[in-house]
């Protein structure tokens, strides 16, 4: 399919833009980034999103695609002839998107109660993290990646929540290193991917950030 | 090669029977398993270890969970009778509606069950708002999936039939011919297709379920 315009509507923090970001960086894919203001969200936003109202939106020749593991398979299917995030045998397929779901549904909400919270709510979101993170880094073993010896669509979905982790153990006083050193030592090789590079921002800035929306929302 | 293929399923749960009609609408043979939601079988927690839920497909003896991707694995597996289009685009466009079915209409409905009286109003409005969505995109189409029964179709379905008995059964109107005459026709004429309504479950079964779990719920919340 040719490049023709590509357009991703983003905010740097998000995880979730950060998935589509690598995407379209895996596949060598030339697009525009437009950084959204989410206290004022553009008109455009909210014409190619009108449901949810709410980034990433990739748009692809005026059609908007929303919700970011259907942007990345989007982008997986629509440039298929390279860097293939998804393997190709079904069974396999549906065990990757299996454990993305489990990403979406687990590290996003628990991570968000690990800064948002205190005392107990925040305790038990820690221990069901951590939970989490082990139970991924047992489906990664000893293989490079998730997607086994090539980077793949889950190691896609979950490696921009490494750029939070800092403030997660900033927040919730403790360390995931010391709880899934594995999984860190996968983060750090997939951060070597000059992709992954150019699309995490620094975890400080990510820290500053949730720093200055805890005081946003009034949270201490 | 012997294919074996069980579904391990519950007969309520708009998440089994979306998958129950998948494989009847691609003509697969499939053993099915009723599990006890209350006593799990160990069959269902070695297969879902993770979760631990219902629906899981298991295909030669190789276990698959969550109901959108074994979807996805049975299209991807039985190629006659496609759900999903083959354009990525439209592909996108169905993902998108199937995940929004699942996540908005059927979860705002659950929060109705768990609400207090004084906040049912809202919930109403709020999943009527939701449902204007569906209904928009719906317009000027046979089905979801078109011409033919698609992906959002077998999805949404089950989900827009369980509030169609909770209307019946609480006498409340969660989705009017009035308000929703898109998706009210299309409903009758999925009701019509026999392998569609086949995978219904019985009529004075589902509505005594129902009932026993919204008086449940009220015994809860007080």
């Amino acid at each position: 399919m040719a490049n023709a315009e590509v357009v991703l509507l983003d905010f740097w923090p998000s995880p979730f833009g950060m998935r589509v970001r690598i995407a379209l960086a895996e596949k060598g894919i030339k697009y525009e980034y437009k950084e959204e203001d989410l206290q004022n969200k553009s008109a455009l936003l909210l014409q190619m999103n009108p449901v949810h109202k709410k980034i990433p939106v990739l748009i692809h020749n005026g059609k908007p695609v929303a919700e970011s593991l259907i942007a990345v398979q989007y982008i997986d299917e629509a440039w298929k002839d390279k860097a293939p995030l998804l393997p190709s045998d079904p069974y396999l397929r549906a065990q990757a998107k299996f454990w993305a779901d489990f990403v979406d549904k687990k590290i996003y909400a628990l991570g968000r109660k690990i800064w948002a919270t205190k005392g107990e709510e925040q305790e038990a979101a820690k221990k069901e993290f951590i939970e989490s993170l082990k139970l991924m880094e047992g489906k990664l073993g000893e293989k490079p990646y998730f997607g086994g010896e090539s980077f793949g669509y889950v190691d896609v979905v979950l490696v921009p929540f490494y750029s939070w982790f800092y403030a997660y153990e900033v927040f919730g006083n403790f360390s995931i290193e010391a709880e899934c050193p594995k999984l860190i030592q996968w983060a750090k090789r997939c951060s070597e991917k000059e992709s992954v590079l150019k699309s995490l921002p620094d975890h400080k800035k990510v820290h500053g950030f949730v720093l200055e929306l805890k005081k946003r929302l009034g949270i201490e | 090669m012997a294919e074996e293929l069980k579904l391990l399923g519950a007969w309520a749960s708009p998440f089994s029977l979306r998958i129950e009609l998948a494989l009847k609408l691609k003509g697969i043979k499939y053993q099915y398993i009723e599990e006890d939601l209350s006593n799990k079988s160990p069959l269902l927690l070695k297969s879902n270890p993770v979760h631990k839920k219902i629906p899981v497909l298991i295909h030669n003896g190789k276990p698959i969970a969550e109901s959108l991707v074994i979807l996805e694995y049975i299209d991807e597996t039985w190629k006659n009778n496609p759900l999903l289009p083959e354009n990525p685009y439209d592909r996108a466009i169905a993902r998108f509606w199937a995940k929004f079915v699942d996540e908005k209409i059927l979860q705002i409905a659950v929060k109705f069950r768990l609400a207090k009286e004084k906040e049912k109003e809202q919930i109403i409005q709020e999943l009527g708002e939701q449902l204007q969505f569906l209904e928009k995109e719906l317009e000027g189409k046979e089905f979801f999936g078109g011409e033919s029964i698609g992906y959002v179709d077998v999805v949404a379905y089950f989900i827009v039939n369980w509030l169609q008995v909770q209307q019946e059964v609480r006498q409340i109107v969660f989705i009017s011919e009035e308000k929703f005459p898109v998706l009210c026709k299309w409903m009758g004429k999925l009701h019509e297709i026999d392998v569609v309504n086949g995978c219904l479950p019985p009529k004075d079964k589902h509505y005594a379920y129902m009932r026993a779990q919204i008086e449940a719920a009220k015994s809860a919340i007080k």
